[in-house]
């Protein structure tokens, strides 16, 4: 049942009594050709596309909970191409080009809006990165302005220019970024996946993985032993806790972020605003909301909460960015878990154990990774080659020196 | 959270900064035949475990001591707090 306008008027005048459910409910199958662990965003997508892409025809997602209960539905829904690092560039570019035709692929609305990314600049060094890293984005093919202090001024004039210590002196203005509805991904996902023959199995941990001889023959779970060709495990923050099943150490840590939605008002933010002299973004959503969040709390945590300090860290970056926020009414506050990797950036990647891959180490920056980091896995599982802009995803990174540190950070995960 | 100092009590997490697994201070024998391995396990590999955990935290803003805080990352509950120099020490280190 395809989605459209026109069907919504004929349901419209028929009481709503057409619709079905967007998805099937199935019993999990003894065997299938892939197994994707996680039904997050990752795990969806990489279904949607093995299905859609790469004719795989036998294809379950299992996930423990229920699809978009983890980090898909508790990020703060930014999508964004704006990276320095070779490795990285072509794969976000690809993302966001996967962003502008997802709802036309998927037939879901997805609420995918190009409002643009404002990152703010308060010092001249940083307007010096800044014009780098647009030098560094235009020449990957994607968008990027410098504006300066007038500029930021037309597009926000309520922000705190004349804070003494930060005033604002510009900022790179990258403008096809933007929001995702994040649930929409997921359910679209799911819908386009399950349309195309995808087991999507809820209620369904993974409590283990048979592996005879170096091989990876399937996955036991709380519903029963599932043989697979091939399994994938996409399951973000609990990364470190399924793979220990397979007897593998990653160079990952799981941390906690949270994120903030303010009670509705009218439309005040129009885009999404980053602050160059604290850890803090900000947009509108389409509620009303303002939706920000900042730092993590920056020690290890699987609890899907975290602690006031960072709340009250946010908070004053906020207000110090955007005086009047101390008028709204904070509304809701939660946490995901991130994890976290070594060098900041993604793993999309066989293990030493045939026929097990994985995908994690999106840190706090998965949602806007959801497309291209489905399709490369796709791509990685069906072919058993990486996708060429997933090349530098390898596990192996930090034995070989290859490590892709956007933020020179080093092995420090809490501080990518 | 609340940090048991074992000296100076009961103090804010607030005071302090976060390093990692308690794992970082067995520093490998940089001379052994292994050594590339081992550091390369030492530095970038983590446990990561959900449950207990080991862990450094600096008394930055207060008397810059190392601890190492057994706390639950499930629950985030502290069950022990000790020096990390007498860990340190326990485990045959000079320091």
């Amino acid at each position: 049942m395809a989605y459209s306008g026109l069907r919504i008027i004929k349901e419209a005048l028929s009481g709503h009594k057409g619709w079905k459910p967007a998805w099937r409910d199935p019993e999990p199958k003894g065997q299938y050709d892939i197994v994707i662990v996680g039904g997050g965003g990752h795990g969806l997508a990489t279904a949607y596309y093995l299905a859609s892409r790469y004719q795989t025809a036998k294809v379950a997602v299992l996930e423990k909970g229920w699809i978009g209960g983890g980090n898909v539905g508790r990020n703060t829904t930014i999508v964004r191409s704006n990276y320095l690092l070779d490795g990285n560039q072509s794969f976000y570019n690809l993302s966001l080009r996967m962003w502008e035709d997802l709802e036309q692929d998927l037939n879901y609305n997805a609420m995918v809006s190009q409002r643009g990314i404002l990152n703010l600049v308060h010092t001249d060094a940083q307007r010096d990165a800044a014009r780098r890293r647009g030098n560094a984005m235009l020449l990957a093919g994607d968008d990027a302005e410098l504006l300066d202090t007038e500029g930021v001024r037309a597009l926000y004039p309520f922000l705190n220019f004349e804070n003494a210590r930060f005033p604002i002196k510009g900022g790179l203005l990258h403008r096809r970024g933007g929001t995702v509805r994040h649930d929409a991904v997921a359910w679209g996902y799911a819908r386009g996946a399950d349309r195309r023959g995808v087991d999507i199995i809820q209620n369904c941990e993974v409590t283990g993985f048979r592996i005879e001889s170096g091989r990876c023959l399937g996955v036991q779970t709380t519903r029963g032993f599932i043989g697979a060709g091939k399994v994938g495990v996409a399951v973000a923050g609990s990364s470190s806790r399924v793979m220990e099943k397979a007897g593998l150490r990653l160079p990952l840590e799981s941390h906690v972020l949270q994120a903030f939605v303010s009670e509705g008002l009218k439309p005040v933010i129009p885009g999404v605003i980053t602050y160059g002299a604290g850890h803090f973004y900000c947009s509108q959503s389409d509620k009303g909301g303002l939706v920000f969040g900042g730092d993590i709390d920056m020690y290890n945590t699987y609890a899907q909460r975290g602690n006031l300090p960072v709340v009250e860290d946010v908070l004053e970056s906020g207000i110090s960015l955007i005086p009047a926020l101390g008028r709204v009414r904070l509304l809701r506050s939660w946490g995901g878990i991130m994890d976290m990797s070594m060098d900041g950036s993604p793993f999309i990647d066989r293990t030493p154990i045939d026929g097990l891959y994985f995908n994690g180490g999106w840190c706090y920056g998965g949602f806007k990774a959801t497309p291209a980091s489905g399709l490369c896995f796709a791509h990685l599982m069906a072919t058993d080659t990486p996708h060429e802009v997933a090349r530098a995803y390898r596990l192996d990174r930090f034995r070989t020196g290859h490590m892709i540190d956007e933020k020179g950070q080093g092995a420090q995960p809490n501080l990518h | 959270m609340m940090i048991d100092h074992p000296l100076l009590g009961l103090r804010d997490a607030q005071e302090f900064t976060y390093l990692g697994d308690a794992s970082l201070i067995d520093r490998p024998d940089w001379q052994a035949e292994d050594a590339q391995e081992t550091f390369h396990d030492y530095l970038y590999l983590r446990e990561n475990p959900a449950g207990e955990h080991r862990e450094l935290w600096f008394h930055e803003t207060g008397d810059r001591s190392w601890l190492v805080v057994t706390r639950n990352t499930l629950t985030h509950e502290i069950t022990k707090v000790e020096l990390a120099r007498d860990v340190a020490r326990a485990r045959g280190r000079s320091k």
